[in-house]
């Protein structure tokens, strides 16, 4: 049945994460994404679906009870906003050792400390270049509207189960905040202990008849089966980055030049670009919609067909590392970017693009 | 045969064949605690405490529905010692992960075993609030007055004028603060129903620690709320003695600080 609704990113997260399947969330209030645990408390999906909802005392605490939820094969998630990301780090790094599947929702608002509860995107080196400690890779999704705010959590479990990996769904203050058209998902029902127990053989729901323990670690203190690990890890990584790249282009393939932009950046990006356009200048905005793994390969054979590239950023100039190894040298790579909360017009998009690339 | 009977009788030397026969059986090991060699030193607590739960368990017959958090610190392979599914928590997370597992899995049995530094200082807001929540969980607290695994420095419970590595002088109370009897300040929580301290260094001490775990058990699968058993033991590595004067030292100075018995049960 199709149900379109008007809401706010942060609602669509609940909405969404009832529908999906998810049994259990875990969280702790912190502006600006409140509304998720605020929305869940008030539609009650205990005694719809069943799902368990509680609120946390800190972040450090709904992390690890996301550990323990995902450690019995449960579809569980969390949601803050980057001082409290901050915070589960450690949680997430254990997660990610331990390889269990889990979703994190970051709203994230501009740093560093307190920083500000306005828009940002400056957790892009932290999502997707560690945090945590350990050679570990979060699969990042980049949500540029509320409708995919929607989408992308229940993707993201099916991404965290497919490769038993933590999934962060990384939006910033202005997608949670805004309030959009969303065609929400169809009711998933949960699965039960029974459909647990036979689609996730590792989980620790209690032994009840089976011959071998379940032990959910991530210790290892033989470095050569450490090792062992880590290569297991890598591995996976490799097939994610074979697998999962999602990405969008806007007018990329008559375009001299190339606006690189995720999230809130690219809605904001893709303005700009009909703005140059109309002046006679050929742009094309390429949107990574995933940030791990990154779109590589795709980047670098646009780098053969353009003149430039500007990578936007509500930040001080983060993803533009990323872009500038895609590119190799081939072409330049040059930043515009606001932050401290603040965000670009595409207007000063436009002026960046004609004072940084074409000169 | 009695081996007392057979040996009246023959006055002679059995073969071990011969000794190991059923009749002759007095004691055997639950066979819940797994035949993996434990890493823990000669004389500490662990050991008793481990077999002490795994008895319990057999005994109620929960292994099937039984999950253990296991803790950072010297327990941290409590998992390979107890033949029941088992998560490893991040240093002081422990009651964090068994609240999940005790909300999405409420007919399961669960229990955290965590030593002082995990449990009373770098997982204090976990332990209080899991135990304010009333979470339908069995804390199992070993309180051994110091960081085992790491070497022997000072624990939140050291007590006074205890010698550690990072208080080579003895703990001074005005520098480092007094030792946290948390046990007590979890026993003002609404969340708690049964909060004991009991000790594992003689037959009778073993006795009571044991009843106590069952009744920790027993009021986890009664939904009672949280229950929290504190092991006043020793570390006779860390504290650099014998195993038998370290457990002359725990009855002489620590049943001072942390005197054994019952400070709730509801």
């Amino acid at each position: 049945m199709e149900e379109v609704k008007l809401m706010k990113g942060n609602e669509a997260i609940a909405e969404a994460a009832i529908r999906c399947g998810c049994d259990g969330y875990f969280g702790y209030p912190i502006t600006p994404q409140s509304e998720v645990l605020e929305t869940l408390m008030a539609l009650e999906p205990w005694n719809k679906t069943g799902m368990v909802v509680l609120q946390a005392e800190s972040e450090t605490a709904s992390i690890n009870m996301v550990y323990g939820g995902a450690a019995c094969g449960k579809r569980v998630m969390t949601s803050s906003s980057s001082p409290g990301i901050s915070l589960m780090q450690e949680g997430l790094s254990y997660i990610a050792g331990a390889e269990l599947p889990c979703v994190v929702v970051n709203v994230t608002r501009g740093g560093p400390g307190l920083g500000t509860i306005q828009p940002s995107q400056s957790d892009y080196f932290q999502t997707v270049k560690g945090g945590g400690h350990g050679d570990y890779k979060l699969i990042t999704l980049a949500p540029a509207s509320v409708q995919e705010m929607s989408d992308h959590l229940c993707l993201a479990f099916d991404l965290a189960f497919k490769y038993r990996n933590p999934v962060m769904v990384l939006s910033d203050g202005l997608i949670g905040q805004m309030m959009e058209k969303v065609q929400l998902p169809d009711y998933q029902p949960r699965l039960t202990n029974e459909e647990i127990r036979e689609k996730y053989p590792w989980a620790t729901l209690g032994k009840n008849g089976r011959a071998k323990q379940n032990i959910i670690t991530s210790l290892e203190l033989v470095s050569e089966e450490m090792e062992k690990v880590n290569n297991r890890l890598q591995q996976k990584y490799r097939e994610v980055e074979a697998n999962e790249v999602r990405y969008e282009t806007f007018l990329c393939d008559d375009a001299d030049y190339l606006l690189v932009a995720f999230g809130s950046s690219a809605r904001i990006c893709q303005k700009s670009v009909e703005l140059l356009r109309e002046e006679g200048i050929k742009v094309g905005l390429f949107r990574p919609i995933t940030l791990y793994p990154y779109p590589v390969a795709q980047i670098h054979e646009y780098a053969k067909q353009v003149k430039g590239m500007l990578s936007v950023e509500m930040n001080a100039g983060q993803m533009v590392e990323d872009v500038r190894l895609a590119v190799n040298g081939l072409v330049p790579v040059e930043f515009y970017g606001r932050y401290g909360g603040m965000i670009p017009t595409p207007e000063e998009i436009v002026k960046a693009v004609k004072e940084k690339l074409i000169i | 045969m009695q081996i007392a009977t057979y040996l009246l009788q023959n006055h002679t030397i059995m073969t071990l064949q011969e000794i190991i026969q059923p009749a002759n059986k007095v004691y055997g090991k639950t066979p819940l605690l797994t035949d993996t060699p434990m890493h823990y030193c000669p004389g500490c607590s662990h050991g008793v405490v481990h077999k002490l739960i795994a008895e319990v368990i057999e005994e109620m017959g929960i292994q099937d529905i039984t999950i253990g958090i296991a803790p950072v610190g010297c327990a941290v392979f409590a998992y390979n010692y107890i033949d029941i599914d088992w998560q490893e928590a991040a240093h002081g997370r422990a009651p964090a992960l068994a609240t999940a597992v005790n909300r999405l899995l409420p007919e399961s049995c669960v229990f955290t075993y965590q030593g002082d530094g995990d449990l009373a200082a770098i997982g204090t807001a976990e332990t209080i609030h899991a135990c304010n929540r009333g979470e339908n969980i069995a804390i199992f607290f070993i309180n051994n007055g110091i960081y085992g695994m790491t070497g022997g420095q000072m624990a939140p419970t050291t007590i006074e004028g205890m010698v550690t590595s990072t208080s080579p002088e003895g703990r001074d109370v005005m520098l480092e603060g007094y030792p946290l009897k948390i046990s007590n300040l979890l026993t003002i929580l609404d969340g708690t129903c049964y909060v004991t301290r009991q000790a594992v260094h003689t037959p009778a001490t073993v006795i009571r620690a044991k009843k106590a775990i069952r009744k920790a058990f027993e009021n986890t699968l009664a939904k009672k709320g949280t229950s929290v058993v504190e092991f006043v033991s020793t570390c006779n590595s860390g504290w650099k003695m014998t195993p038998h004067q370290a457990n002359q030292w725990m009855a002489e100075h620590m049943f001072k600080v942390y005197p054994l018995g019952d400070l709730k049960d509801q």
